[in-house]
């Protein structure tokens, strides 16, 4: 690992009492949810981190504690570095702060989570569906949400099949 | 069958997008108008709700999803090795770069070796695809402002590019010639030829575009000063690529952090600081120029031996071993039936698009599918900044701002 990424880990190591994880040269720090917008805002202000790069989801389902991982990536371009979070969440139905307020494009990554994920951001300006129709049931990214094999859903048989869905609803 | 009246949509009421529009829209002072999602000028399937005061853009609304095809969740059920099919789908302009990324990222999360013959080849054919990319940008970008006859002569050196692509994989768009490892298989005997072909013929044509658009002074007045981007706004909301290039940062994540060996050619970034539309066209025409350096450079030290990898665990043998080798036999087969199995864990891998930083982010569960893909697509960042660019601009403005902005609609909405 680059030795100016390590002491900028190692400082939110010790300020946030986080763990690392560490695959292939990329170091990702381990967050707990009310911790994330202050160690962005601190990425960003102290150590040159201008780039949200992404920021996404993996659904680890059947598992429960934590059934999300949210996963964000900042790149600095002063420093030319990356650097992952992630940020554990427990439930089927998590919610966490919203990081728009210190990235604003971090707007429709979150937008795609709610989205795909049924994840819920506190404190987001515009929460709404942004790749599915606005009146669609149901996280289409969720490990239990069926790729296919089922009968085509159109206007009028809706709610016919929305009744016979397993997934969990909103 | 059933009845008009059965049908029961919720319709989107005016309460769930007030927090959007101004409270002149809510009062009728101003008007609300649905521009697409089918408009030629936006360039596919983009839905923008546009507010106007008379014809200057006070709020610009961008709706995407109508081309979601759900391409990541599909991946999740294919093996590493078929889904890298669905990857030439999500941006149309760019196939060869999104199976660039993809194999990169496969290649870095089962740490697989490419041969140094592999990653010539492949920034060749990226560097060509960029320049086709732009080509198109270029060509639409022209077409919305009505000149026409540009459009068809970047559609015509487009063709010779796509017939390199044809030459090499027998598909012209999508073509899946990259694989974990290195590449389909090897270029024809002809390839060199076609490429450098194109190598002499082509920077008289960029000359060619620019005598039409450069100094034109319609062309002027319609770039010139619109949709200025600051460079703090520009970090701000994650724009990468010509538009952050345009706008003074130079940052191109092929100098930056060199992959495939971008490291041994001898290249600039352009950079301009007006950040405005004019700025975004000079940056991009001047990224030909420097692709086609690219692509001369690679070609002259083009080495020999393998495509693709030895590594038998992740690459298929070839045919002529299948017959003599039992070993090979079994390979073939689980290869071709369960794939192959990666470890546990998971990667991020970024490569500068024709439109900005396309980054693929992999988590492996150790099986042969990959448990979650998701793609960063430039597409989807960069257009947020559209309304920001659009207020205060006319709406013919507008039309201008979309092209500059150069979404593909397959890569917002994958």
């Amino acid at each position: 690992m680059n030795e100016h990424l390590q002491s900028i880990v190692q400082a939110l190591q010790e300020r946030f009492e986080a763990d690392t994880y560490e695959f292939r040269d990329e170091v990702s720090l381990v967050l707990r949810p009310e911790q994330i917008t202050a160690a962005c805002q601190s990425l960003r202000d102290d150590h040159h981190f201008e780039l949200l790069v992404e920021e996404t989801a993996v659904d680890y389902w059947p598992e429960q504690t934590p059934r999300f991982h949210v996963v964000y990536r900042l790149r600095s371009l002063k420093h030319n570095l990356i650097l992952g979070l992630r940020v554990p969440l427990d439930g089927n139905s998590p919610s966490m702060p919203s990081i728009t307020s210190v990235y604003a494009n971090a707007n429709w990554f979150e937008r795609e989570l709610w989205d795909m994920f049924g994840i819920r951001f506190e404190g987001h300006p515009d929460l709404r569906r942004v790749l599915m129709p606005y009146d669609w049931v149901g996280h289409p990214l969720r490990k239990d949400y069926p790729l296919g094999y089922e009968e085509v859903q159109f206007s009028f048989n809706f709610d016919e099949i929305n009744v016979r869905k397993p997934y969990a609803q909103e | 069958m059933t009845t008009e009246t059965e049908i029961t949509l919720t319709p989107a009421s005016l309460d769930e997008i007030k927090h959007l529009v101004s409270e002149r829209a809510i009062q009728g002072e101003t008007v609300l108008l649905n521009m697409g999602p089918q408009h030629p000028s936006t360039h596919g399937v983009l839905r923008l709700l546009l507010e106007l005061d008379g014809e200057e853009v006070v709020n610009c609304i961008p709706d995407v999803g109508f081309l979601h095809t759900g391409i990541e969740k599909n991946m999740e059920a294919k093996t590493y090795e078929k889904a890298a099919v669905m990857t030439d789908r999500l941006d149309y302009l760019n196939n060869l770069g999104n199976n660039l990324v993809y194999c990169m990222a496969i290649e870095k999360l089962a740490d697989l070796d490419v041969p140094p013959r592999a990653q010539a080849i492949r920034v060749i054919l990226t560097e060509l695809q960029r320049i086709s990319s732009h080509l198109v940008w270029l060509g639409t970008h022209a077409l919305d402002m009505a000149a026409m006859s540009v459009f068809l002569y970047c559609f015509r050196e487009r063709e010779i590019i796509l017939d390199i692509f044809e030459m090499c994989s027998g598909q012209r768009m999508m073509t899946t010639f990259f694989r974990p490892g290195g590449l389909w298989r090897d270029v024809p005997a002809d390839f060199e030829a076609a490429v450098r072909k194109f190598v002499q013929l082509f920077p008289e044509r960029v000359n060619e575009y620019e005598r039409l658009l450069t100094k034109n002074p319609l062309f002027l007045r319609r770039t010139k000063g619109i949709g200025v981007l600051k460079p703090e706004t520009a970090l701000q909301y994650g724009v990468t690529g010509p538009m952050l290039r345009a706008s003074g940062i130079a940052h191109d994540l092929r100098k930056a952090q060199p992959y495939s060996g971008y490291d041994l050619y001898d290249f600039d970034i352009p950079t301009f600081t007006e950040g405005d539309t004019y700025a975004r066209y000079l940056v991009r025409v001047e990224e030909m120029r420097q692709s086609l350096r690219i692509v001369e450079q690679a070609l002259n030290k083009l080495p020999l031996g393998p495509v693709r990898s030895n590594n038998r665990k992740y690459v298929p043998p070839p045919r002529s071993e299948i017959g003599v080798s039992m070993e090979a036999l079994i390979h073939h087969f689980k290869l071709w039936t369960e794939g192959f199995l990666p470890p546990k864990g998971s990667v991020y891998v970024g490569v500068e698009s024709p439109r900005g930083e396309l980054g693929v982010y992999l988590e492996s569960d150790g099986g042969p599918k990959p448990y979650r893909v998701h793609w960063r697509t430039p597409s989807f960042t960069n257009m947020q900044i559209l309304p920001i660019l659009a207020k205060g601009h006319l709406v013919a403005d507008l039309v201008v701002l979309i092209g500059t902005v150069d979404i593909v609609l397959g890569d917002v909405d994958r």
